[in-house]
């Protein structure tokens, strides 16, 4: 059905993917976040290894060893005000990233080269940096503490692991912003020009609101990745989820059976709060491509 | 020199325009009085379209000059903002903002640029919904209306601007046969009001019925032109006549 006999002609295995007629209307601003999705089997197999490495635990537990459930009850409290440091921080950086990123990606549109070099390569240098790398970065750069108008300011050090993961997250917002605006047709910013608009109200009034809806999904996809790699805080300290999930399991004496079970319910947490904005992300998808 | 309006309105001398290599204007001149009707015709890549989008400053001219009612609009320090308020236009693809209702379309430009107060640019909104006949539709998003009730409710969104000269680039080129009569009718019915316009089309009859003058564009020059009674029976050129053949 795809092929034309010039398509044939031209290629022995008789079809070119460029004649194909495939819209893609998300191909220039979604290109940032990569293919990753969630589905909900990876839930349904984080919790039967999960209960499976409960049950196992259970029945090979010694009789001087106590439960795997009263382990779990005991230090559940704990884990999950980690986790909920982990839900913070995510917050914190998406927010600062988006600002930031928001800002930055517009420098990339701006009608002015100079700030547009400037937003290109400042986006294309934290997109193109690994994660951990920019996190290191910012625990060894920025300084403990800080004076602000004869303040000193305390910089613990979960607040230097939330600008370090806000870096990569703003690049990704900047190309976010450039790629939905670059994705609108040049005919909206001809009809804004020839009813005799300025730039500025052209891009708030006209540009943007359009983007808006364009740009939600793959900054949820975003959020979601996000969230999942502010357990890169405990390779540099942060007494985040990660970080305590090894307190732990060195306070009950290193016991190995408790490894997969309790790795698992932190899996689970993880998954049961990024899955539902992953669904939202595809209906949300779905929804604007067929408006658009 | 101040204008008058017994002075050309628009008036276009030696007009050049290269993009890249690619001379699309090769010294255009033509001019529009007050009132009068103007189709531009001609081939595909003829530069037409070109020709008008320099009028409102859409595209810069590399040579020549373009006076809007005197005001050069190959100047260097042109006030782009002041010439588009006097130059409406509508475009091929209607290029509606989907994001609002056809009234709020109409009714942002005077809102935004001109600073009107919101009663007044309603009222004139309204009254223009009832002139480009599309009563009924002014909650309606563009995505709700068919290509032919876009393309009126962007001529009503360029006469918000109260402009003295209209430009209209193929603007029947995307329609539905059926759907490109209601658009032609609401043009007569502003070129009879006096509106000074300027059409590039491909709507022969039309611009036989309509125009006042006809310019035949081939190859980034004009080639002919005259009043619709001669242009079309009288033509010269071989060029014309070989075009006037195959489209009439």
């Amino acid at each position: 059905m795809s092929t034309r006999s010039g398509a044939e002609a031209g290629n022995p295995s008789g079809s070119l993917a460029v004649l194909h007629n495939v819209k893609r209307p998300d191909a220039a601003w979604n290109e940032g976040c990569g293919p990753f999705r969630l589905h909900g089997r990876y839930g349904l197999f984080i919790a039967a290894v999960f209960l499976v490495s409960s049950a196992a635990t259970w029945a090979q537990a010694g009789a001087a060893q106590p439960s795997i459930f009263s382990v779990l009850v005991k230090w559940t409290p704990l884990l999950f005000s980690g986790f909920l440091f982990n839900i913070l921080i995510s917050v914190m950086a998406m927010a600062i990233g988006t600002v930031v990123g928001a800002a930055l990606g517009l420098g990339q549109i701006s009608p002015n080269p100079m700030v547009r070099w400037v937003g290109y390569y400042v986006t294309q240098f934290f997109r193109n940096s690994p994660w951990l790398v920019l996190l290191f970065f910012c625990m060894l750069l920025l300084p403990f503490q800080f004076n602000l108008g004869g303040y000193t300011v305390p910089l613990p050090d979960w607040m230097k692991a939330t600008f370090g993961l806000a870096l990569p997250v703003m690049a990704n917002v900047s190309e976010i912003v450039r790629g939905a605006v670059n994705s609108l047709p040049s005919g909206q910013w001809e009809a804004a020009e020839s009813l005799a608009f300025t730039r500025r109200q052209t891009l708030w009034r006209i540009i943007l609101p359009q983007c808006i809806k364009r740009m939600l999904p793959p900054w949820m996809n975003l959020y979601a990745i996000l969230t999942m790699a502010t357990v890169l805080a405990s390779i540099v300290g942060v007494s985040e989820v990660m970080t305590l999930t090894g307190e732990v399991l060195a306070a009950e004496g290193g016991r190995g059976d408790l490894l997969v079970p309790l790795y698992a319910m932190i899996l689970l947490w993880f998954f049961l709060y990024c899955y539902p904005i992953a669904r939202w992300t595809v209906v949300l998808e779905r929804k604007y491509a067929v408006n658009t | 020199m101040t204008w008058t309006p017994d002075q050309p309105m628009v008036s276009i001398k030696n007009v050049h325009k290269s993009f890249g290599d690619l001379e699309v204007l090769k010294g255009i001149s033509f001019d529009v009085m007050k009132g009068e009707v103007i189709c531009i015709i001609g081939p595909s890549g003829s530069g037409k379209s070109t020709a008008i989008r320099c009028i409102n400053a859409l595209n810069d001219i590399d040579q020549g000059s373009i006076l809007v009612e005197g005001q050069e609009v190959n100047a260097p320090h042109l006030d782009k903002l002041e010439l588009r308020k006097k130059v409406g236009m509508v475009f091929q693809q209607y290029n509606l903002f989907p994001h609002k209702t056809a009234l709020e379309n109409i009714m942002m430009a005077p809102l935004l640029v001109l600073k009107e107060s919101p009663a007044d640019v309603e009222k004139h909104a309204r009254a223009l919904i009832k002139k480009v006949r599309l009563e009924g539709k002014e909650d309606s998003y563009p995505g709700e209306l068919s290509g032919g009730q876009q393309q009126r409710v962007a001529i009503a969104r360029s006469l918000a601007m109260d402009p003295d000269i209209m430009l209209f680039d193929e603007v029947t080129a995307a329609l539905d046969p059926e759907t490109v009569k209601e658009v032609l009718v609401t043009i007569k019915d502003l070129a009879d009001e006096g509106m000074t316009c300027i059409l590039v089309t491909h709507e022969m009859g039309f611009a036989r019925e309509i125009a006042d003058h006809i310019y035949f564009t081939d190859r980034g020059v004009i080639v002919e032109h005259g009043p619709p009674a001669t242009f079309f029976t009288e033509a010269k050129d071989p060029r014309t006549k070989e075009f006037l053949s195959q489209i009439l």
